[in-house]
């Protein structure tokens, strides 16, 4: 028994780590209170694991072990390491110390860094951990730490405590067996939710009572969906058959929600520890990995290329000079017995190895440190952008990662949700139509509007009952919830009776709200009866039998009611595509007309229908749904298919009209990002009338972009969809394709220049696309879809799942190129898309904080992103790549002048410079001032960048780390690296360089080159440096003073500890010769010439670009740019551009 | 469509950072707080800033400036550097060198040291004082590496138990096979250089010895602070050294190296710290005296003289070189034509560049004017 479960538990933690994708076998079965439930059957005591979090990954003992573990694993770190060890075990010009020092310095800093998140995750564990809960044993209240809680415990939780596991609901304080709960902290949805116990268990509600109680529950093992759970109680009365009730998500209450309104609960553990739904959604998202990163890993490949070639050079001519007997062993130069008795072989593979640390500094152990600040603290500057912040919800920009702060500059697709992300998202009920006629409200909001179709108000009148029963649909048909008084999360405040409306959906509120308008109040819910007060001020009781919940397969909603008379009604209400079809046919005339009106006008649909049921009906419904609730497998698709009964043959009311206004500047936005380069791509579950005027009024769609569509519509209903699907799609293509030459280079600027085109493809034909019943020559329509979408500039994605949307990002994410891809979403249903794409942001919008939490960035509105893109991307794109390219640079010149100085020294692998000079050289003298420019560097002021969209273009397909400015840093690199030895070299020729006739030795030839070196590099730096803030000044100019400083203190003391005092004055003197001092000079103007000469070259170009560009910008301005037209004038005229 | 169970099962995330839960928490906390950012110049990246530009206009002036100044330094340095005059003398004596330090050669090569041999050589001009004499080898790799660490720096410091504990580093010359410590140790000290010179000045028919000055070739520091002898034993030097053996290469031991001068001999020497001094490159020179003393104090007058050398170094077997050189100084040390030249290059190179700039300058701006009109 024991084996079996502790083998489920492996299941259950490997399943865990594999992403939880694959659904979990088998269930458990918990005994209420460790009660066995006959005398007969052993009480087997079952092995779950206990309640203590760990999200620690670390412990005291195997900190050292484990966090160096997985810091070696890292392929540079690794490296590094073989580099120290070579040098410990093989006797190598320089000590351990110069790449040990380093390398431990990263270990450490790393180390520590993990280690301290790690103790903040221990003291959160601890506080979770050691938190005192009550449970009931024996009747009695026992309290205890909550990590001490077991599979089966009674647990009684109070009013505003957080529920210490997943617990199953049985009493409740409620006399209905209610609770509300607030998820805030799981999912973000502030609003309270209804959680309901087992019906049997609702009375017993008293620490006796609940003693009592003998039964058991099967439910499925752990998963980490929070929104699923399916589990059946049998409750044991004595000498009674065992009843079954079915357990749903609505009777599990989950691990870190917080109880709210109720006084005390009793709920029985299922999920404990590492189980509960919270745990297993800790684990965390994959990495995404940056372009850049993987342009210093080809670049990495070159250099350590350069340097096992260098290193082979060396040896190969080590040998070839040593073949002459005087040059190997000289009488002057001995060799010790050990040296003469190694073999041949072994001593070449020392000697390689020996090169190799030698010429190792060329790959910077330094540079992964300095990368990592950079991002780091690079991020802050997001997050502290005041322009980011938005005053209503009083955030700014929040950076989850900050390993992808420079793909922000090279994104080429944007994906974008509607709503919520282009628009605010907060609905305003507008109009209604009942049986066929126009009900608008008398003030009218829409700014400007005109219709051309006459008088709008009144438009007809329907009968009175009918009204009435509309309204009442309206105020019965949702799930709006009231909170009184308290306004702590208050969406929408009604100033006369301090009551808020809470809704998981804006729009509810918004149709609740309408109703109130028109005189029907819906005052809430209590005991399962719903109070609506009606227009004569009477209050109506109405008893709510079941929800068919909103999802979004089915599109729609239900309520079943009992009015006070006891008839039985079903409301529906729903998108009209899922409505129509469900209703008698010879009503819905007159309301399409109406809904396709409202859709073009941008706003959003509902249709409401209803049905009246007879008692048998009912039954048969009850019978049905009760059925299903209890069903422990498959229940999800029992039950659509009963809500699909269950919704048929019903009669339409009317229909609703809601707004959802665009956000402020999202077209502005739309534009500027259109300008630089990016292709905007509108992925909504919306409908298409709906999203097309949205992209309209957005600016995504020009007056002159040509629609393409692919949808149902242009499909038809008939059974050739896929005949008609393929020939539109060849058609597409044909249409396509001549418009555009056939280099592909050019693709960018052509768009800009012919025709644009405009794609509208909604959820259904995308799967008849990527799905095909008929595989034979899928693959080929797809990739025909795929070129057409590519060509377009604006591309209308609508009716989409989640999933699909994920879908169509990493369709375009797999195209050939691999397009940089991001994708902006505020909602849960955003989230996969978040996840896939290579940047993904979230909006801080109103439907919960999911997007956000599962984003890299978030936020507040999107209009941010044109900052977030223009400027922060922009900029820390061009940072990091110069960092990259300048640290490769100045390591190259910084060995190649030891690579070269070994031609001189006959192979021996002598260093060039003194070790403390190699150790440092990376560490101080030349890392801050390229930090300090790599955070703080503005080659183009911020302003241009955002004024100037068109600038993101230049930096487009990682233009700065491809191979080209590669080869001219490489070069750079080399050409200093030979002038710094060859000028000191022929300067050597005669190396009595003191007026006193004295001479210098190798250890000043090799500070010669070092301070060459270390002031040709930072003054490069300073070359490339355009803004120069006083950090800048103060790490440029400190940074030398540092060396100078440093060069003579370190030659000023004989150290005790260094075995030989080889730098004892050597600065000292080396700066007293008059030579040295002009050969500096010199050598550091001769490498600086080409730079500079460069830079003089590119800024005479640039000013007369600048000329020729604000030439045409006069010249533009002239011409007026079209007007910003009221977004439906706008749409109807553009009406005539569809296909 | 897909179900959108799966959606919602992989969309609850958290993120990957520090403690979910913790961190759940810090982010409501936020939440709650008035997390404006604040508004200085330095988080809204809009610190005061300098932003040069180097232009045409100001980078022509700086060429032809940096342009002129480097051609009037090279100038200076390169006729400084040819009024440097030197003399140099081979004598390692190598086949066909036919003078008569070739027998010494050959005796040295057969292991016999002491040889003398005589230079003649003829001033034509006079060298003004002071002159410096060099000894330069060739193909001679003072910078090899295993070289290079044969030395202990402890030792040469005058501890004492560096003395008798010379570093691992010094073998093969660390210690004779007896296991006596040697003093100093290491393969450096081991191949001093023992050469000895004397210079005649011959007029009027007689020699008169040019006194050579052996103060002041090495570095201060050195000299002063970095070498210095074992502490005395009883007042003296020899029993400093009690309990140590010669470089198997001396003929005698440190403390005899100029004996009869306390302030010159064992490790302060100065032509010991002088080679101690590792070259940087295989053909280096090293200074040996100077000429600065007696009727010489202004140099060397014109007329012919005479140097007479004791040859105990072997350079031929490694096929180097060895050289006598005087050399007058001037402030900017030996005769080194490369500063010189490399100056006048650089300068006319930034020259002949500061016209095509201003050359491509004036077309651009005529082409500019001409756009605009």
């Amino acid at each position: 028994m024991e084996f079996s479960i502790n083998q489920e538990r492996l299941l259950t933690l490997w399943s865990m780590w594999c992403a939880g994708e694959e659904k979990r076998v088998g269930t458990r079965t918990v005994f209420v209170g460790h009660r066995p439930v006959s005398e007969t059957d052993a009480y087997v005591e079952q092995k779950f694991c206990d309640n203590r979090i760990i999200s620690s990954k670390y412990t005291v003992w195997n900190f050292l072990p484990k966090n160096l573990f997985e810091q070696f694993r890292r392929i540079a770190n690794f490296y590094f390491l073989i580099i120290f060890l070579v040098q410990v075990i093989v006797d190598t010009p320089t000590s351990p110390v110069t790449s040990g020092l380093p390398l431990f310095f990263v270990i450490t800093v790393t180390a520590i860094k993990q280690g301290y998140e790690d103790w903040l995750r221990h003291r959160a564990d601890r506080e979770v951990n050691k938190s005192s809960i009550f449970l009931i044993e024996n009747a009695k209240q026992v309290k205890k730490d909550s990590e001490k809680i077991k599979v089966g415990d009674i647990v009684e939780v109070k009013a505003d405590e957080t529920f210490p596991c997943d617990l199953i609901f049985l009493a409740s304080s409620n006399d209905d067996g209610t609770c509300y709960v607030t998820t805030a902290s799981l999912d973000g949805e502030s609003n309270f939710k209804t959680h309901y116990a087992v019906r049997d268990t609702t009375v017993l509600c008293t620490d006796d009572a609940i003693d009592s109680l003998t039964a058991t529950i099967e439910c499925e093992q752990p998963q980490p969906d929070l929104y699923k759970f399916v589990g059946r109680i049998n409750i044991y009365r004595h000498n009674q058959e065992p009843v079954a009730r079915s357990l749903g998500p609505e009777n599990l209450l989950l691990k870190g929600a917080t109880l709210k309104n109720t006084k005390k609960i009793y709920g029985v553990a299922v999920y404990t520890g590492m189980e509960t739904k919270m745990a297993l959604n800790y684990q965390g998202k994959s990495q995404k990995r940056s372009a850049v990163e993987k342009s210093i890993n080809a670049f990495l490949m070159v250099y350590l290329c350069i340097l096992l070639s260098k290193a082979t050079v060396c040896t190969t001519m080590k040998y070839i000079w040593q073949s002459d007997p005087f040059n190997d062993e000289p009488w002057y130069n001995q060799k010790t017995e050990k040296e003469r008795k190694t073999f041949k072989i072994l001593r070449m593979f020392t000697d390689f190895l020996s090169f190799m640390v030698l010429f190792n500094f060329i790959i910077p152990v330094s540079m992964y440190v300095t990368v990592e600040m950079q991002k780091f603290l690079g991020s802050f500057f997001i997050s502290w952008d005041k322009e980011m912040y938005d005053e209503e919800i009083r955030e700014g920009a929040l950076v989850n990662t900050s390993d992808l702060n420079e793909e922000l500059g090279q994104v080429e697709y944007v994906f974008t949700d509607k709503t919520g992300t282009l628009t605010e998202n907060s609905m305003r009920f507008i109009e209604c139509s009942i049986d066929g006629h126009k009900y608008k409200d008398g003030i009218s909001e829409v700014d400007g509007f005109c219709h051309t179709d006459g008088p709008l108000k009144y438009y007809g009148k329907a009968e009175k009952c009918r009204e009435e029963l509309f309204l009442r649909a309206l105020c019965l048909c949702h799930t709006v919830q009231i909170k009184e008084g308290d306004t702590v999360d208050g969406l929408i405040v009604n100033p006369e009776r301090r009551c808020t409306y809470i809704s998981s959906s804006p729009d509810e509120i918004a149709l609740v709200k309408g109703a109130k308008k028109y005189g029907f109040t819906f005052l809430g819910l209590e005991n399962e009866y719903m109070k609506v007060k009606n227009q004569k001020n009477e209050t109506e009781m109405y008893q709510r039998l079941h929800v068919l919940n909103f999802d979004p397969v089915r599109r729609r909603m239900s309520v079943i009611v009992r009015t006070s008379t006891g008839k039985f009604f079903l409301f529906c209400k729903g998108a009209d595509s899922s409505i129509f079809p469900r209703v008698q046919q010879d009503e819905i005339q007159q309301t399409k007309v109406h809904v396709e009106r409202n859709a073009v006008d941008g706003y959003r649909t509902l249709c409401v229908a209803f049905k009246e049921l007879t008692q048998d009906d009912y039954d048969k419904i009850d019978r049905q749904l009760g059925e299903a609730k209890m069903a422990l497998q498959d229940r999800e698709e029992k039950m659509a298919r009963i809500f699909d009964d269950i919704e048929t043959d019903m009669h339409l009311i009317g229909a609703t009209a809601v707004e959802d206004r665009l956000q402020e500047h999202a077209a502005e936005t739309i534009e500027a990002l259109q300008a630089a380069g990016m292709k905007v791509w509108v992925l909504t579950g919306d409908k298409m009338e709906t999203a097309k005027s949205t992209c309209y009024a957005s600016r995504l769609f020009q007056t002159n972009t040509e629609l393409l569509e692919l949808t149902v519509k242009t499909m038809g209903d008939s059974e050739r969809k896929e005949d008609r699907l393929h020939e539109l799609l060849l058609e597409y293509h044909k249409k396509l394709l001549p418009d555009f030459p056939k280099n592909r280079g050019n693709l960018k600027r052509s768009w800009t220049v012919s025709q644009e085109y405009g794609l509208i493809i909604d959820g259904s034909t995308l799967s008849l696309i990527l799905n095909p019943s008929q595989d034979s020559s899928s693959s080929h329509y797809r990739s025909i879809f795929l070129q057409i979408c590519l060509k377009c500039t604006a591309v209308l994605c609508c009716r989409m799942a989640p999933l699909q949307k994920a879908q169509i990002v990493r369709l375009v994410k797999n195209t050939k190129g691999n397009p940089i891809t991001l994708s902006v979403g505020d909602g849960a249903n955003d989230v996969s898309m978040i996840l896939e794409a290579h940047v993904g942001i979230g909006i801080k919008g109103k439907e919960g904080r999911q997007a956000a939490r599962n984003s890299d960035y978030a936020v507040p509105k999107f209009k941010h992103l044109r900052k977030l893109l223009l400027a922060h991307g922009h900029l820390y794109y061009v940072r990091i790549a110069h960092l990259v390219q300048y640290f490769f640079y100045k390591n190259l010149c910084f060995i190649l002048p030891q690579f070269l100085y070994q031609f001189f020294c006959g192979f021996s692998q002598q260093p060039l410079y003194d070790a403390a000079y190699l150790t440092m050289y990376n560490i101080c003298f030349t890392s801050l001032p390229i930090l300090a420019h790599s955070l703080l560097e503005q080659h183009i002021s911020i302003e241009t960048l955002m004024s100037e969209p068109r600038l993101y273009l230049k930096i487009s397909n990682n233009a700065m780390l491809q191979w080209k400015p590669f080869l001219y840093w490489t070069t750079l690199g080399a050409f200093e690296g030979l002038v710094f030895f060859f000028g000191v070299y022929f300067l050597f020729q005669n190396s009595s360089l003191e007026d006193n006739g004295k001479v210098f030795g190798n250890w000043t030839f090799g500070s010669i080159v070092f301070t060459i070196l270390v002031f040709t590099v930072t003054l490069k730096l300073a070359l490339d440096t355009r803004f120069w803030t006083w950090m800048n000044h103060f790490v440029i100019w400190g940074s030398l003073a540092f060396y100078v400083f440093f060069s003579f203190f370190w030659g000023g003391i004989i150290w005790p500890f260094l075995k030989q005092q080889r730098m004892y004055f050597v600065f000292a003197h080396m700066v007293m010769s008059l030579s040295t001092w002009l050969t500096i000079v010199l050598l550091i103007f001769i490498s600086l010439f080409p730079e500079i000469l460069l830079i003089v070259f590119k800024n005479v170009k640039r000013k007369k670009h600048q000329k020729k560009l604000s030439n045409r910008k006069e010249s533009d301005s002239l011409s007026s740019r079209p007007s910003i037209r009221p977004l439906l004038l706008r749409t109807f005229s553009d009406e005539s551009n569809v296909l | 469509c897909g179900p959108p169970r799966a959606v919602l099962g992989s969309g609850a995330g958290w993120p990957a950072g520090p403690g979910g839960e913790a961190q759940v928490r810090r982010t409501a906390m936020a939440a709650a707080a008035q997390n404006k950012p604040d508004n200085t110049a330095f988080t809204q990246q809009r610190l005061p800033a300098w932003q040069p530009l180097l232009s045409a206009g100001t980078a022509l002036p700086l060429f032809f400036c940096v342009g002129l100044a480097c051609l009037a330094l090279g100038l200076g340095l390169h006729f400084s550097s040819a009024t440097i005059r030197e003399r140099e003398l081979d004598y390692s004596g190598g086949a066909g060198g036919g003078h008569n330090c070739s027998s010494c050669a050959n005796a040295s090569r057969a292991g016999a040291a002491g040889c003398t041999c005589s230079l003649h050589f003829e001033l034509a001009e006079a060298l003004p004082g002071p002159v410096c004499l060099y000894y330069e080898l060739s193909n001679y790799y003072q910078n090899h590496r295993r070289y290079g660490v044969s030395r202990d720096d402890r030792q040469l410091s005058g501890d004492s138990w560096g003395l008798s504990n010379p570093a691992k580093e010094c073998s093969p010359f660390r210690t004779d096979p007896q296991g006596m410590p040697i003093a100093p140790c290491g393969a450096i000290a081991n191949s001093l250089f023992n050469d000895t010179f004397a210079l005649y000045h011959l007029a009027n028919g007689k020699a008169s010895p040019v006194p050579l000055d052996n103060r002041g070739i090495s570095w201060w520091t050195d000299s002063n602070i970095k070498f210095s002898n074992p502490e005395l034993v009883n007042g003296s030097l020899p029993a400093a050294f009690k309990g140590t053996v010669k470089p198997p290469n001396w003929p005698h031991a440190a403390y005899l190296l100029d004996a009869g001068n306390p302030n010159n001999t064992g490790f302060i020497n100065e032509d010991f710290i002088v080679w101690m001094r590792t070259a940087a490159l295989p053909t280096f020179r090293k200074l040996y005296r100077r000429v600065r003393q007696g009727n010489f104090s202004s140099g060397l007058p014109e007329g012919s003289y005479r140097l007479d050398i004791t040859y105990n170094y072997p350079v031929l077997s490694f096929q180097g070189t060895k050289k006598v050189i005087f050399s007058t100084v001037s402030w900017m040390g030996g005769k080194n034509p490369f500063l010189g030249i490399a100056y006048l290059v650089f300068g006319s190179a930034c020259i002949l560049t500061g016209f095509v700039m201003l050359a491509v300058h004036l077309r651009y701006q005529q082409q500019n004017q001409m756009d605009v009109e």
